[in-house]
């Protein structure tokens, strides 16, 4: 088990390098930030000094370690955008409107989608899966801006019972946990039942059966974790799109969270800031993935032993 | 015919004093049938059935005869809504258990009838240790039982089974263990809860040649030690010879010829079983050009036909095999079969009506 881990540390410092390089690159290749940032009427002096001063004109390779060295600290640099900022601590001013909204959406989806998704497997082609068939149709085919937009009108313009946008207390999260969760539930349910299904056809099922189980031990201890594997890898993901915030989601409702940031970032070609994201948002998605690995070696054994 | 059945007989390795006691199992007019989008599948047409305490009965036919869902009949455990049990009574220690609500059937299984599955690979969890698994058995077994005194219970069994260093096999997972460990620990979870009927369902066709003799032997010392019956479902006419005491041939859902193994073997009496026992090769006859097989197909059990359901297969078909189907005929050892060959023979004499 700790070589596994071992193993899969390793393989994650890999990634996270891979991740530098691109981000690094991909940056540069949206333009010289310069004609964004710098007015039109800027005359070409201007433009070297501050290509100078920000190390513009350094050879790339040098650039790149300058960022690896400062990126391991979590110096990312000044914020062109926002002055008197450095990148850092603008993710870190956003992150919690992120996280907030994210763990509420998460923790919903999962109670609703695992119960919902095992009992449509169990009763399957019954009323019950019916309805969660519907529904995770709806999550999967409704674009979750328009979904958005269209929860806004109906229970914030029409029917008043939530604000339109912004974030405040806990009226403000409904509908943007609802419009950013729906999506998850129903890829969440959809993995949960269909892999439900396999193993409740297995024959080790049949011999839990015949020994005498009863039938709630045989589908929630011996189906369930058999059939958590899909559903968890799905689940990593998940858990990261919404930390990082969905960009649309958070725009439409103003939620001053990372993925608006980002958005922001991008349009003024905020270099920093773009890095400083991106970087995190990887981290982020290395670290969840080492986790859920180490969660099937949990749960699997065949895993763990090999 | 007769030197291949004396054949059979010199084979039987290990027979320890049989002590056959009052019927444990008696199963009538047991009907399964399958409702698919294709129409009614009869698995199961007609069942009529007794095990005696201490007995082993096989139950002999090819594949898709209904064997395995007259097993999982036995047990309530037929998949549905597909499959309904649409008549019939099975009586368990005198007990009609289909007249058990379902959430006590729980009860049933796996301390008064148990079973063991076709393929050890598939059939231990894989996710839980065999100890894990065989203590949450036990536990309901025996309720008032701590947790050591279960885990005692485990590897005791597991010992029994066969099972080498059961102290330590007990922290395994099913994937370190062999095919024929599994099927060891399978049984051992079978008999557990040491029920009267133990269903064994091709417990060897997976296992290898050399593996398949021990367990089959193990099968035998547990019933000598435990008096619980065996029914023995398989398609190898050889294993029944060896550990059957009586058989049943089954073919297209019905049971077509049952009877004790000596007098079946000896005078097997319905076409379709003589054709089974031509099929198994000879150890005798030393040039074969061609092993004999059954030419054609079963009939789909969706699509019955209404005389004989072995008749497109029967070299001695008659008009009335396609009209009607036969009655049972029975002897005075207890041997039947449904077939109107054995009509006004002295020997035999008609107890069913024909054509049901």
């Amino acid at each position: 088990m700790q070589r596994y881990i071992i193993i899969r540390l390793i393989q994650s410092v890999f990634t996270l390098i891979g991740v530098s390089i691109i981000v690094f690159s991909l940056a540069r290749l949206s333009g010289n930030p310069l004609d964004v940032l710098l007015p039109d009427e800027a005359d070409d002096e201007t433009f070297i000094r501050i290509s100078e001063l920000w190390g513009l004109n350094d050879p790339w390779y040098i650039q790149y370690f300058t960022f690896v060295k400062n990126a391991s600290r979590g110096e990312f640099g000044p914020s062109f955008k926002w002055q008197g900022r450095t990148a850092m601590e603008l993710v870190i001013l956003h992150l919690p409107a992120t996280l907030q909204l994210a763990s509420i959406s998460i923790g919903v989806s999962v109670l609703l989608a695992v119960p919902i998704g095992v009992m449509s497997a169990v009763k399957k082609g019954t009323m019950l899966d019916t309805v969660g068939k519907l529904i995770a149709l709806l999550g999967q085919s409704l674009p979750s801006f328009w979904l958005a937009i269209v929860l806004i009108w109906i229970f914030a313009v029409q029917l008043g019972w939530f604000p339109t946008s912004g974030r405040g207390g806990f009226s403000n999260m409904v509908l943007p946990a609802v419009a950013l969760g729906w999506f998850s539930v129903a890829s969440f349910m959809r993995l949960t039942r269909s892999s439900m299904l396999n193993v409740l056809d297995s024959e080790y099922i049949k011999l839990a059966r015949i020994k005498g189980l009863p039938e709630w031990k045989v589908v929630w201890k011996h189906g369930l974790k058999n059939a958590a594997i899909p559903p968890l890898t799905v689940f990593g993901a998940i858990v990261v799109g919404q930390m990082t915030g969905s960009v649309t989601i958070e725009t439409v409702f103003a939620w001053p969270g990372v993925g608006l940031l980002a958005l922001q970032a991008v349009n003024a070609r905020d270099y920093q800031v773009i890095q400083a994201v991106t970087m995190f948002i990887s981290v982020l998605f290395i670290g969840m993935n080492l986790l859920i690995d180490i969660l099937y070696a949990y749960i699997d054994p065949r895993i763990r032993f090999n | 015919m007769t030197s291949q059945a004396d054949n059979y007989q010199a084979e039987n390795y290990y027979e320890p004093e049989k002590n056959i006691g009052e019927v444990v199992l008696d199963v009538r007019d047991l009907r399964t049938y399958l409702y698919t989008r294709w129409g009614i599948t009869k698995a199961v047409d007609g069942l009529n059935f007794q095990v005696r305490a201490g007995e082993t009965l096989g139950i002999v036919g090819e594949s898709g005869c209904g064997k395995s869902m007259t097993a999982l009949t036995l047990l309530r455990l037929a998949p549905k809504p597909a499959a309904r049990i649409v008549s019939g009574e099975i009586f368990l220690d005198g007990e009609n258990i289909l007249e058990r609500p379902e959430n006590e059937m729980r009860f049933v299984r796996g301390q008064k009838i148990s079973m063991i599955l076709q393929d050890p690979m598939t059939s231990l969890n894989p996710v839980f240790t065999i100890g894990n698994q065989m203590v949450e058995a036990l536990g309901m077994y025996y309720q008032e039982e701590q947790q050591r005194g279960l885990r005692d219970r485990a590897v005791d069994i597991l010992r029994r089974m066969g099972v080498a260093a059961p102290e330590r096999r007990v922290m395994d997972f099913p994937h370190q263990m062999s095919g024929g460990m599994k099927q060891r620990v399978v049984g051992a979870m079978a008999i557990a809860g040491t029920p009267r009927v133990l269903i064994c369902d091709e417990p060897t066709t997976a296992l290898d040649v050399t593996i398949q003799a021990q367990y089959l032997r193990l099968l035998k010392q547990v019933q000598a030690e435990s008096g619980v019956s065996i029914i023995f479902i398989t398609h190898d006419m050889g294993v029944v010879a060896k550990m059957c005491d009586r058989a049943l041939v089954m073919y297209a859902g019905r049971v077509v010829e049952q009877g004790d193994i000596r007098t079946l073997f000896k005078n097997p009496s319905h076409p379709y079983t003589k054709a089974l026992m031509a099929s198994v090769p000879s150890m005798e006859e030393k040039h074969v050009d061609k092993l004999y097989s059954i030419e054609g197909q079963p009939p789909a059990l969706f699509d019955l036909p209404v005389g004989c359901r072995f008749a497109n297969r029967c070299e001695f078909v008659t008009d009335k095999c396609i009209e009607t189907y036969p009655p049972s005929f029975a002897n005075e050892q207890g041997h039947s079969a449904d077939c109107w060959l054995l009509e006004g023979q002295s020997e035999w004499r008609q107890v069913t009506e024909a054509g049901v």
